[in-house]
């Protein structure tokens, strides 16, 4: 007989299984490949944006042009371009080389040039230098200032120069450093009076205002009116006051913020004045040390995380979009829950199992599939035009014609989406009712249980697990979703937040700022798209980010309940 | 008949088996099963079955699988409505007053009849609220009744000394044997007349089978119990009357000893000598 092995043969390595895991595996890493490097593009555009980068210096010369040009700003780009292309463009360059280096600048000084990003021939520039005292000032306008400081100011009076020779920079520098530091404090000093504190006064004159027009509107006696203007004219009185206390001190606060200035000098050379309310920042990149530099990315980063805009979305921070965004997930998930468990009950326990309870959970299954844009349309018409207009005429009479709940807001906006995702509630929720052993509602309703004490005390606790499992995947869905907010509630730039201390505290009527709008609007509907390009990685990292923690809060939730109730599989 | 009362007394001095052979006539009869035909659809599961159940004793169904003993069980505390298509003619009364009258309310009715499963279905919960969960939806609230409860309920299933340190841990922890005895003590918790056993015993090892059995014993002087299990020498060990069941039809029905030493009927001597079965 024959011991021999067979010689292995593509039939035998086909049933040895060895292929399907191969292909398994395979299938695996090129998911895992593809998620980690979608985050790691994100992750490498977005967070190096913050980065101080060193300032270039150079002459830029090449072929057609009348004469060299000084170029000062941030290399931000550099891409290989065929020749063709350039000399089609009309530059005049050697057709034989196949490519030119090309590198993407940001000037800055937008206000003076016109142009902050230019695209330049790496060949052209001569006398590359980093000098250490170029300075970047990041402004509250016109984005970033790339020069040289000359002298601070007070008032008319100069408080410093630079001497011709330069020796004095660093004790200009000095000066403009702590001047720049005490028009920041009290910048934030007017920025609170103003976002804060006037706005709660502007809260009440509008509370003010809705009572003395509810009072016309239910047409009351003499005496009543009187009554009721009495009061309310009192209280207007005392926030008059309380608004004429606060113009005087910010008047004063505004003079001193626009006290200082300082002059500073272009690549050209021209002296361009600064206020000094109008910087954020100020750097000198070319001298700050690593540790500097690091210390200022995480001031960038901070801001950007915490922060309102600014520049039409282009700078600043992005905090109102992820504060709008998690709210918006969250009131979403308290309506979703108890709306999909309870029907799902209903599918599961109570209707009788027939074509009719089949026919409608296909039918409910199918509402998942249905593009989001329909349901903001759908929205739009149902809720805000139909129940958000008689809610106002019923409720709010006082406010019209001015809307209140009949225009988009956070409420309707976490309706639609919880419409949106009830499907994923109930399909999930069905599911872990089917899973609860028969043996352990039959224990219950023998010790003398209604079938509703059963499902209340021991299924429904029991199913929790699988509720949780489609809150994620509603949530999951949810945060993501942008087409029907914008029909829906979502802005470009909401003026306050819709939690804040004013009552009521939770502003459901107000329109409120998404992360996913924000990325739209930033990357595509903005004015500088070179300067929102970076905004747009780090946003969209961010917005993954806040699913990714929204998600593992409620699997961390999940899987608590999972370990409370976990079945009796052994 | 004086020496027959079936006061707890009498029967305390004798724990276990009855000694004598007696006969159903001699017995305070708890259950009447009258004429019962069951239905699962078009299936008739239960032919005609008369039966009478005594008070405070044990008495067990035997039979091959698919007779119809779980299914007559299941009757007792009306657990087969539960089964879609399922249904039935004929009479049950318990104390004199029919379970299948119309003015019956289901979940009084399963406070009277208590029933164990087959496999051992302690809820989620703690050993504690395990014990307290048929007091709870009675309404019952107070810590100090239910703590009594619980203490009660789990001695009288010979469990408190092994669980009394842990009762706030989950039940799903405790070995089969424990939550078999547990769903017991949660069973007796809501004082039952009647203690319903679907082969109690059948998912457990030997030992944990012993002490089952243990309880049982004790348990007949404050219970009617009727077990249903595959076990002949369960049955015997274990219960006072004995109905052996076929294809839906009370074959014999009678004292244990009688029924195992000298059945009346062929059917039953094939089947408890092993012919079948």
């Amino acid at each position: 007989m024959n011991m021999h092995a067979k010689k292995p043969t593509l039939k035998m390595w086909f049933k040895s299984g060895d292929p399907w895991v191969w292909l398994n595996a395979a299938a695996v890493s090129v998911s895992v490949i593809a998620v980690l490097g979608l985050l790691a593009v994100l992750a490498v555009n977005g967070f190096s944006h913050f980065w101080v980068k060193d300032i270039k210096q150079a002459n830029y010369f090449v072929a057609g042009m009348d004469k060299p040009v000084r170029v000062t700003g941030e290399v931000v780009d550099i891409i290989d371009v065929s020749s063709a292309q350039l000399i089609s463009a009309g530059f005049q360059l050697d057709e034989n080389v196949a490519t030119y280096r090309r590198e993407l600048i940001k000037l800055g000084n937008r206000d003076v040039t016109g142009a902050d990003f230019g695209w330049f021939l790496a060949d052209g520039f001569s006398d590359v230098l980093y000098p250490k005292d170029l300075m970047v000032l990041e402004r509250r306008e016109w984005g970033n200032f790339y020069g040289r400081l000359l002298r601070v100011q007070e008032g008319d009076q100069v408080s410093s120069q630079v001497a011709a020779d330069g020796a004095n920079v660093a004790a200009v520098w000095q000066d403009f450093e702590t001047r720049l530091r005490r028009v920041q404090r009290i910048h934030d000093d007017i920025f609170a009076i103003e976002k804060h504190t006037i706005g709660k006064i502007n809260h009440g004159m509008e509370r003010l205002r809705l009572q003395e027009r509810k009072l016309e509107l239910s047409d009351p006696t003499a005496e009543k009116r009187a009554v009721v203007m009495t009061d309310i004219k009192a209280e207007r009185a005392v926030l008059d006051r309380q608004y004429a206390a606060l113009e005087t001190e910010l008047a004063d606060l505004y003079r001193a913020i626009n006290r200082d200035s300082i002059v500073a000098t272009v690549s050209s050379g021209e002296e361009v004045p600064i206020a000094l309310a109008k910087i954020v920042r100020a750097n000198r990149p070319n001298g700050m040390s690593l540790f500097e530099k690091l210390a200022a990315y995480l001031s960038k980063l901070w801001e950007f995380l915490s922060e309102d805009p600014r520049e039409a979305n282009t700078e600043g921070g992005i905090f109102p979009a992820i504060f709008g965004t998690v709210m918006m997930v969250l009131l979403m998930s308290i309506m979703v829950t108890p709306f999909g468990v309870v029907a799902a009950v209903y599918l599961r326990e109570y209707a009788p199992q027939g074509p009719v309870t089949q026919t409608i959970r296909i039918a409910v299954n199918n509402l998942a599939g249905v593009p989001s844009i329909v349901y903001g349309v759908f929205g739009l018409g149902f809720f805000i035009y139909f129940i958000g207009q008689n809610v106002d005429q019923a409720f709010f009479p006082e406010a019209l014609p001015a809307p209140t709940f009949g225009t988009p807001g956070l409420l309707w906006a976490s309706l639609t989406l919880a419409l949106l995702t009830v499907p994923v509630v109930i399909v999930a929720t069905e599911e872990g009712l089917a899973r609860i052993p028969k043996e352990i509602r039959e224990g219950s309703l023998a010790l003398g249980a209604t079938k509703a004490e059963t499902l209340w005390r021991v299924v429904l606790p029991m199913a929790s697990p699988a509720m949780m499992t489609g809150l994620i995947l509603a949530v999951a869905r949810a945060a993501g979703e942008v087409a029907p907010l914008m029909l829906v509630g979502v802005v470009k730039l909401a003026p306050s937040l819709p939690l804040d201390g004013n009552y009521p505290y939770l502003h459901l009527d107000q329109k409120f700022m998404h992360l996913g709008f924000h990325i739209y609007d930033v990357g595509f509907q903005s004015p500088n798209v070179e300067a929102a390009r970076p905004l747009v990685y780090a946003t969209a990292l961010l917005l993954v980010i806040v699913i990714a923690l929204l998600n593992f809060a409620a699997v961390a939730m999940r899987n608590h309940l999972r370990e409370k109730y976990k079945s009796l599989e052994h | 008949m004086a020496k027959l009362d079936t006061s707890p007394k009498v029967d305390l001095s004798s724990l276990g088996r009855l000694t004598e052979p007696r006969t159903l006539a001699d017995e305070k009869i708890c259950l009447e099963v009258d004429n019962l035909n069951l239905y699962y659809g078009k299936k008739q599961a239960l032919q005609g079955v008369n039966l009478n159940i005594a008070a405070k004793r044990v008495t067990a169904f035997i039979g091959p699988s698919g007779c119809g003993k779980s299914t007559l069980l299941r009757c007792f505390n009306r657990m087969n409505d539960l089964v879609d298509g399922c249904s039935i003619d004929g009479q049950i009364r318990l104390d004199g007053q029919n379970i299948f009258d119309k003015s019956v309310d289901v979940a009084s009715l399963r406070r009277k009849v208590g029933m164990v499963f087959q496999k051992p279905n302690p809820f989620p919960k703690s050993i504690y609220e395990n014990v307290a969960y048929g007091l709870r939806i009675q309404g019952i609230k107070s810590r100090r009744v239910l703590d009594e409860a619980v203490e009660k309920s789990l001695r009288s299933a010979a469990l408190w000394d092994e669980v009394k340190d842990r009762l706030n841990e989950s039940a799903l922890g405790m070995s089969g044997g424990q939550q078999q005895r547990l769903v017991i003590a949660r069973t007796i918790a809501i004082e039952p007349e009647v203690l319903l056993l679907d082969e109690p015993a059948s998912a457990l090892d030997p030992i944990s089978t012993l002490k089952i059995e243990e309880l049982i014993n004790e348990l007949k002087s404050r219970f009617t119990i009727i077990i249903v299990t595959h076990n002949m020498q369960q049955a015997a060990r274990v219960s006072d009357y004995t109905a052996f069941m076929y294809m839906g039809d009370m074959v014999e029905y009678g004292n244990t000893d009688q029924l195992f030493t000298n059945p009346e009927k062929k059917q039953t001597e094939d089947y408890i000598t092993g012919r079948y079965g």
